[in-house]
């Protein structure tokens, strides 16, 4: 039953698209809307027994799919998935179908392309995460830029050119080096592109360093590590809702997801000689970053940098060296932040995008008192907002305490530095709720303000029973991921050299 | 001649073309204006039967016939179909563009048949004579058709322009091969070869002459430092001859290129390696860097096809099978993504406007969704990225130039190309986020509407299984090499 479950988890959703995009004009957007809501449907149910149908007692590959796909350049279209990628193909599934109810009657122009180009990127990102081969990963990759570039540029806010320029470029320039890695690896390791290969090769220290450096600026730019995340606020901000959620739970995880498949375990020379300098990287985005989150006025540019804050913790977690050992602590605790960031930064965004969709602001101060008005709303805000500062029994709880936990048998002061984003997350989330939610009625807008619609509840609701869910049972999802965890820790324990 | 063993059966589809030609040339004197359709219906056939017979007459070895004047190899046969395909599209894509603009003549479909013969000739030239004379042919054809338009002040200014500089291309090509022939004494490329690696050719003389050379087939391809016409030729001429010359001739000028340098001054490898190189990353680097600063697109596009023929020379100067055959997929699907784009242009032109500024393209999206996502699949090929076959082209070429360690060279064209994918973003960017301006319809023949659709698509079905045309590229290229 399970032979091709990866290829149909790939392809549902970008034929399901290009059906979409057939329905033509705008005239037609209520069929569009249906398809793609089918779609999304169908591509999140077929994903589901990936989860369920998971062997956890293996830690390698599974679901395996081997096809030659161009012989010629020795490519081929080899899929898998072990307990991290696995995770994040679900997560990706589910939130393209958020992300088309989030979209439904807000999206007034070019319907059709607007669901398509999600549900296009769908396809792509799972394919990202499913592949086993360097180039079809690259090609997945580089073809979900097309996508997000149309989807900020086309539904954006006013800055919109800029920030999918931007956005591309930015993106584009870390993975154009990337290529160049995988190419020179094809030959090293004896013209194959197949990535498990490229986990067993040795190299010299100095190449190591210099590939590390490529896939550094390709990750990087995706997760984004201080200081080449500028783009992020940038793209956040011009995105329509949809946008946002997709590119805060996705394709950021991408990035961090590249550094655990490709830069630590075929680079774990590297990766220990430089974890320092990704540490310390990791760090200054966890505590700059969140007061720059602080002082933010628009309230989509604050959860931007909070994103960037706490992927700063991902990262830490992940280069958290124990002598030549990965950390288990923190690099569990990486992968929940990244899954559970992955569900509260979308419901963060989704709920600035109702809010959006009454005032058509997003400054802070054109908010106040909409308790008031919308109280179902604030209540589920609440819920996102202390799952976004790590509350306990919160999503956002377990990942952070983790990599807190394993940080400080690494170094007390890199657990200490770490541990303030508690209080940043909590000062700028928090701090925000309460000038936006709290407090009198601010202007007469506020006071024409309506509570969710069925649309917007059911999103939201479905958000907060994940959320909490997580919170009080991430054993559901670590279980998954814990043996493939072992498996990379063994595997970056030895030297390459 | 030695006429006992005069093998007609390779050069069959050049002899059928250039009698064909001969009756449309004569017919169309007698043919009105109002029935110039008849015309166009000829030439057509023509390609299509020239095409059926170079598939009839195919070998997978390479033939001589004509006292060594003329080979027919799988590269050859390969290039040659390419072109047929892109006449007859360019032939199509332009009969409305033509119409309007009174261009709608006989000499318009002789002179394109002529240029094809002249490449023909070039393709599967195997002596200096016939390498020449090809390529004389097919630039004088083209200076007639730039120059069609006679009362058109930008067009007959391009075509001078071509022309001057054309000819003194020429003058230093034919420079260079005369001392070629000074310092090994045969014009026939098969015999340079041995003459050199036999070691008695002056190495002085052939370096000069090789000198020479390279600046004429540099030329002829548009790299940088002789690159000053692309622009504006491509932007004075009326788009249907920009893409006469854009198209096939960049082909024919590779396999151009690939006969002399490889096939004949293979023994000096080591010494146009490092010149093509030189140009290889001025052009790049010009290319790109010069097309940002582009309000017209013609203009753009002429610089960004001096970029790519940059790529190109990386491909050729690696210097191994890999590499050429890589080369050759590059320039094959160059001239198909090209295709394309100026296709595109010409439908959104009509009679009285010419649509060859970036504003013109304003909300296209909004205007006409399907001729937006053509250009877009086109632009996007362009810039390089996957899924389209653009990517697979640049990786071909990269990874031929990793794999003789050339990394910091590699490193140059992927920047290269990060800064070309600027200026295609903008071309997506005016289609797809800004306001509409231009609300005129747009009204393009069904045949051509078709023909353009089935080439932007081809972009995208070619970069999800390019495996097909990357294994044609190579067995050529194989075959071609091993002649030597």
């Amino acid at each position: 039953m399970f032979t091709n479950l990866l290829s149909l988890v790939i392809w549902t959703p970008i034929v399901a698209g290009l059906l979409v995009l057939t329905t033509g004009g705008d005239q037609r957007a209520p069929l569009a809307r249906w398809l793609a809501l089918a779609g999304s449907l169908a591509g999140f149910l077929v994903s589901l027994p990936l989860y369920t149908g998971f062997n956890d007692l293996n830690g390698g590959m599974q679901f395996e799919e081997m096809r030659p796909w161009i012989q010629a350049l020795n490519i081929n279209y080899h899929l898998g998935v072990d307990g991290i990628s696995m995770l994040f193909i679900v997560l990706n599934s589910f939130t393209t179908l958020m992300v088309v109810l989030a979209g439904w009657e807000v999206i007034e122009k070019r319907v059709a392309q607007y669901m398509a180009a999600f549900l296009i990127m769908s396809g792509l990102i799972n394919g990202s995460f499913a592949s086993l081969d360097a180039m079809l990963f690259y090609v997945f990759f580089e073809a979900m830029l097309i996508p997000m570039y149309l989807i900020i540029g086309v539904w954006g806010g006013p800055r919109r050119v800029y920030a999918s320029v931007k956005f591309f470029l930015y993106t584009l320039l870390g993975s154009l080096l990337m290529l160049v890695a995988f190419i020179y690896m094809y030959f090293h390791a004896g013209k194959t592109f197949e990535i498990l290969a490229f986990h067993d090769m040795k190299i010299a220290l100095s190449v190591q360093m210099l590939l590390f450096v490529a896939f550094f600026l390709s990750f990087a730019v995706k997760v984004p590590m201080w200081p080449v995340h500028t783009w992020l606020p940038d793209a956040h901000v011009e995105a329509p809702t949809g946008g946002s959620m997709v590119l805060a739970a996705i394709t950021l995880k991408l990035g961090a997801y590249g550094f655990l498949r490709f830069a630590l375990p075929i680079l774990p020379d590297a990766s220990r000689e430089l974890a320092w300098v990704m540490v310390a990287l990791s760090l200054v985005a966890v505590v700059y970053i969140g007061l720059v989150a602080l002082v933010q006025s628009d309230m989509k540019k604050l959860v931007a940098y909070s994103s960037i804050s706490h992927m700063g913790f991902v990262t830490l977690g992940m280069f958290m060296f124990l002598g030549t050992n990965m950390n288990q602590w923190a690099v569990e605790g990486a992968l929940v932040q990244m899954v559970s960031h992955g569900f509260v930064s979308a419901a963060m965004f989704f709920c600035i995008g109702v809010m959006y969709d009454r005032l058509h602001s997003r400054n802070i101060a054109d908010y106040g008192g909409v308790a008031n008005k919308m109280p179902i709303f604030a209540a589920f805000m609440m819920l996102f907002g202390m799952a976004n500062s790590g509350l306990p029994a919160t999503s956002g709880f377990v990942g952070e305490f983790m990599v807190i936990l394993g940080a400080v048998q690494v170094n007390f002061w890199y657990a200490a530095l770490a541990a303030t984003t508690l209080i940043f997350g909590a000062a700028y989330t928090l701090w925000m709720y309460k000038r936006v939610i709290f407090g009198d009625i601010g202007n007469s807008h506020v006071a024409e303000m309506k509570d969710v619609n069925k649309r917007e509840f059911l999103v939201l609701a479905i958000l907060a029973i994940t959320v909490l869910g997580m919170g009080l049972y991430p054993q559901a999802f670590v279980s998954k991921m814990h043996l493939s965890v072992n498996d990379l820790i063994a595997h970056v324990a030895q030297s390459k050299l | 001649m030695n006429w006992a063993d005069l093998n007609l059966v390779p050069v069959m589809p050049e002899i059928f073309l250039i009698s064909a030609l001969s009756v449309i040339l004569l017919l169309d004197l007698f043919i009105s204006d109002a029935k110039r359709g008849i015309t166009y219906g000829l030439s057509l056939l023509t390609l299509a039967g020239t095409a059926a017979l170079q598939v009839y007459t195919f070998e997978p070895y390479a033939q001589y016939t004509l006292s060594n004047m003329f080979v027919a190899d799988p590269l050859a046969s390969l290039v040659k179909l390419a072109m047929y395909g892109a006449t007859a599209m360019i032939l199509v894509y332009s009969r409305q563009y033509a119409a309007d603009r009174d261009m709608f003549k006989g000499e318009f479909f002789t002179l394109a048949l002529f240029a094809l013969f002249g490449m023909n000739v070039m393709v599967s030239a195997s002596h200096f004579l016939s390498l020449y004379m090809g390529l004389e042919l097919l630039s004088l054809s083209l200076y007639a058709l730039i120059a069609l338009q006679r009362d058109s002040v930008p067009a007959t200014e391009a075509a001078m322009k071509y022309f001057v500089l054309g000819a003194l291309a020429s003058g230093l090509l034919l420079y260079g091969m005369s001392m070629v022939y000074g310092a090994t004494g045969t014009l026939e490329i098969a015999a340079i070869a041995k003459s050199i690696h036999g070691g008695s050719a002056n190495q002085l003389l052939l370096v000069f002459g090789l000198v020479f050379l390279v600046a004429g087939l540099a030329f002829k391809l548009g790299a940088v430092p002789f690159h000053m016409w692309i622009p504006d030729v491509y932007q004075g001429s009326p788009t249907a001859i920009t893409l006469m010359i854009g198209a096939a001739p960049k082909l024919a000028a590779f396999v151009f290129i690939f006969r002399i340098l490889v096939q004949g001054l293979d023994g000096l490898t080591g010494d146009w390696q490092s010149m093509l190189a030189i140009m290889a990353v001025l052009s790049m680097a010009i290319g790109n860097i010069t097309a940002i600063a582009q309000t017209n697109l013609k203009r753009m596009l002429a610089y960004s096809t001096i970029s790519h023929m940059g790529f190109l020379l990386l491909g050729l100067l690696a210097g191994n099978e890999q590499g050429y055959s890589s080369a050759l997929f590059y320039a094959v699907t160059y001239v198909l993504t090209t295709l394309a784009s100026f296709g595109v242009i010409m439908a959104l032109s009509r009679a009285g406007f010419e649509c060859d500024k970036l504003e013109d393209l304003k909300g296209l999206n909004s205007r006409n969704s399907w001729y937006a996502a053509l250009m877009l699949l086109t632009m996007f090929s362009l810039a390089g990225i996957p899924p389209l076959v653009g990517f697979y082209a640049k990786f071909a070429v990269i990874k031929a130039i990793v794999d003789i360690g050339l990394v910091k060279l590699a490193v140059f064209a992927v920047a290269m190309s990060l800064i070309g994918a600027f200026y295609y973003l903008r071309v997506v960017k005016h289609m797809y986020f800004d306001e509409v301006q231009d609300t005129s319809p747009i009204v393009v023949r069904g045949d051509m509407q078709l023909v353009l659709s089935l080439n932007a698509l081809a972009l995208l079905v070619l970069g999800v299984l390019p495996e097909r045309l990357i294994e044609i590229c190579v067995e050529a290229m194989k075959q071609s090499l091993t002649v030597l």
